[in-house]
């Protein structure tokens, strides 16, 4: 007993006061693109070349060079960092921002020079119903597990999820809502369907990293879905490959209208 | 017969054509010969060929870091050697299911995967030509009898866990049998390998496992670099072991952790929950990524480690070993867990080795089987490791493996860093060799990861087969539960923590 106490001592309190204070991320963290247009040369495409996904877009504007529009759709993106590596003027890096999730599919891209748009919250009638309490059923759909990992290091007495009112259930029919990872292998679309009839309604679909948006790494796959997005009402886009925790914690707060 | 193999080494790339076939008659019995003379099977695979199938037996051998390599050509069938041979049962599977080329009489005949032939486009399991193919749905081992009951788990399970489908056999709490039953997250890797690499193919490589991203692409970038006969950078290779070591911490703390959260020992399952980020972050540290996705590159490492970043390691490593220490100490002291622990899911050293159990699940077992020692590559050829073992087979052993081996890793790591070898990280790599093949292994956290590659006259794979170490493991899950109450099937389970997209592919 005394060894536990003592123990317990030794361990300290360690959940982390966030929202309230942020904690500080890995300074290789790549969260967020950040463009500088006027390093991108000549538009020479070899940012467009590198990303094995398809997530970036050129476009020239105007008939001056240095003028170019480069989009990141990190809905694709794998933050596998190669654009940044072949651009040779360095117009393409990772932020360390984490904020990455969005309530619309298409603000996933991020445009240089166009505004950041992070998740809102749920329309009255939900937010009401869930903003103190929400369940949710998670469905692991052919991914690779770390979404899931990271997800599971949102009950650990680091994050202590519970506080916000949030927890993962065993049963659909305990659940408000269902938060799917991994790109929906063949084999799993129809546990997944399963799963998400069972939820009574009104309920909520969280589709949480680039597997489950899109398809990940694994896009262009026959073997899989590329994402779950044409199969339910998507409510919380959650890019990264896999999300940082934080990037799943700071979007469900937001979906719930806690930050 | 001409007893000769092909003899390689890890990593060594050679001519398809130095490969001896053999007839398949020969062949199976050299098998049976040489598996029960110290040999034992690394991976086991067919490639087809125009009308044929060329089945390959990729050995290892317990001394002298060797691998034996022979194929022979088999067309419709072949006689099933997984009784006498156990550890072969799942490879014949799935070149059943895979290329619908049947092992006649195998004692277990089942889908692997639920996927159709990449060949025939059928099922080799399908009592009709057009019986479709739906995951979980097999002729189940059944124990009859008035008392006895059948449970039923998964796909989807009740916490944030990957899917699969358990049948116990229950008389009362006790499992007669547990059949396992998987391939929900199939995903088609191997087979779109072919004609590659790939941009993509790294990150795939990435994403066999996602929980040993390191261990899979390190295997992979040992592909690349025999295929191109080019040494990767020391420094490079130093790095990628400090990764593999820093992911084999991250996970082996997390098990320790769950494992007392799964006997209701709260204390050690909350230190650890946090202790595993701690491992994580340090990953971080190094390449931005808690996972270590885009560090392990052909030739070397993606990021270098700076002085700057050498000593927050070594400081970060110091802390953690001591909390660690504290927090798995107090797991060891409570009798309470002990007596949950002890005795539970017990496995012999002789059903290890006819499974071919491999990583800690073998080792504790008290089967010395380590490739960081048998067929030693990178950072570890001159380090000389001495694997840690357990005698007792059971969930005690395999979590006490686990702790003793995270001492190891923290000291490994911790060496690593102050004999950072000078010079770059990462060294060019040469377009690779045609009609080659090179097989590579690494030790994984769960245990050996084997790799194998052949090219074509372009220098393209033809051939890529991953064999993940919940692929030799998983039975071993199955053999634990026997005579076992239900309720333990949870701790078991988490005593073996195997991969499910891992083994599905
Ligand atoms: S998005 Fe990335 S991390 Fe998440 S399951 Fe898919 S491959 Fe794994």
């Amino acid at each position: 007993m005394i060894k536990t106490i003592l123990a317990r001592l030794k361990q300290k309190h360690r959940t982390m006061k966030y929202p309230d204070e942020l904690p500080v991320l890995p300074e290789l963290f790549r969260g967020y693109p950040r463009f500088e247009p006027q390093k991108c040369l000549d538009g020479c495409n070899r940012c467009v070349e590198a990303c094995p996904y398809g997530a970036i877009e050129l476009l020239a504007q105007g008939s001056r060079p240095r003028e170019n529009r480069i989009s990141i759709d990190m809905g694709l993106c794998i933050f596998c960092n190669e654009c940044a590596l072949a651009c040779p003027g360095g117009a393409i890096s990772f932020s360390n921002e984490y904020q990455l999730a969005t309530g619309e599919r298409d603000e996933l891209v991020a445009v240089a020079d166009q505004g950041h748009k992070r998740a809102g919250a749920l329309e009255e009638k939900r937010l009401k119903l869930f903003s103190r309490s929400l369940k949710l059923r998670e469905v692991s759909a052919g991914g690779c597990n770390a979404c899931e990992a990271d997800t599971n290091v949102l009950n650990t007495v680091g994050f202590d999820l519970g506080r916000f009112g949030i927890q993962f259930v065993a049963s659909p029919r305990h659940a408000d809502g269902i938060f799917v990872t991994g790109p929906v292998s063949e084999n799993m679309r129809e546990a997944l369907l399963k799963t998400w009839e069972a939820i009574p309604e009104p309920k909520i679909a969280i589709v949480c990293g680039a597997c489950a948006i899109g398809g990940g790494p694994f896009r262009g796959s026959p073997e899989v879905n590329d994402g779950a997005c044409d199969l339910i009402p998507v409510d919380l886009y959650i890019p990264g490959c896999p999300p940082h925790p934080l990037t799943i914690l700071d979007g469900l707060l937001r979906l719930l209208g806690k930050i | 017969m001409n007893s000769s193999m092909k003899f390689s080494r890890n990593g060594d790339a050679f001519l398809l054509s130095e490969i001896p076939e053999y007839g398949s008659n020969d062949f199976l019995q050299k098998i049976i010969t040489e598996t029960s003379s110290g040999w034992r099977v690394l991976n086991f695979f067919g490639v087809p060929e125009q009308e044929s199938l060329t089945l390959y037996a990729v050995l290892g051998a317990r001394r002298e870091q060797q691998i034996g390599v022979m194929k022979c050509r088999v067309t419709e069938s072949f006689p099933s050697i997984s009784g006498y041979v156990p550890q072969l049962h799942l490879f014949e599977r799935e070149i059943a299911e895979t290329f619908g080329v049947i092992p006649e009489d195998h004692p277990w005949f089942k889908p692997v995967r639920f996927i159709t032939s990449r060949t025939t486009g059928q099922n080799s399991f399908a009592k009709s030509v057009d019986e479709p193919i739906i995951p979980g749905v097999t002729d189940y081992f059944r124990v009859n009898g008035e008392e006895v009951h059948e449970v039923a788990v998964g796909p989807v399970h009740a916490g944030i866990i990957e899917p699969g489908h358990f049948r116990f056999q229950c008389h009362g709490e006790k499992v007669f049998h547990l059949e396992i039953s998987l391939g929900y997250q199939h995903r088609g890797i191997e087979g779109q390998l072919t004609g590659g690499p790939y941009p993509s193919t790294i990150h795939r490589m990435e994403t066999v496992a996602g929980d040993t991203t390191i261990g899979h692409t390190q295997a992979y970038c040992m592909i690349l670099e025999g295929l191109g006969g080019s040494a990767p950078s020391q420094r490079g290779d130093s790095i990628r072991a400090i990764a593999l070591e820093l992911e084999r911490l991250a996970n082996h703390c997390g098990d320790l952790g769950a494992l007392a959260g799964d006997v209701g020992y709260l204390p050690t399952m909350s230190y650890c929950g946090r202790i595993r980020g701690d491992f994580l972050n340090m990953t971080a540290l190094i390449c931005g990524s808690r996972f270590g996705r885009g560090l392990v590159r052909p030739g070397g490492a993606a990021f270098d480690i700076d002085t700057r970043q050498m000593v927050e390691l070594q400081r970060r490593l110091a802390a953690a070993k001591s909390d660690l220490q504290n927090a798995v100490e107090l797991l060891w002291h409570s009798s309470s867990a002990m007596a949950r622990f002890d005795q539970t899911g017990k496995i012999s050293a002789e059903a290890a080795l006819e499974l071919g159990l491999v990583g800690p699940a073998a080792r504790a077992c008290g089967v010395q089987r380590d490739v960081r020692s048998g067929f030693p590559f990178g950072a570890y050829k001159n380090h000389g490791w001495q694997p840690v073992t357990d005698p007792h087979g059971d969930v005690y052993a395999r979590a006490m493996v686990r702790w003793l081996e995270c001492q190891q890793s923290i000291d490994f790591i911790a060496h690593e860093l102050d004999h950072l070898p000078q010079g770059g990280c990462r060294a060019k790599v040469a377009m690779p060799l045609p009609e080659s093949m090179v097989i590579s292994l690494t030790e994984g956290w769960r245990g050996e990861i084997c790799h194998t590659a052949i090219t074509g006259i372009n220098g393209t794979f033809t051939s890529y087969k991953i064999v993940d170490p919940s692929f030799h493991n998983w039975t071993g899950l199955a053999m634990a539960l026997r005579g076992e109450q239900i309720s333990d099937f949870p701790l078991c389970n988490k005593s073996f923590n195997l991969s499910y997209c891992g083994f599905d592919l």
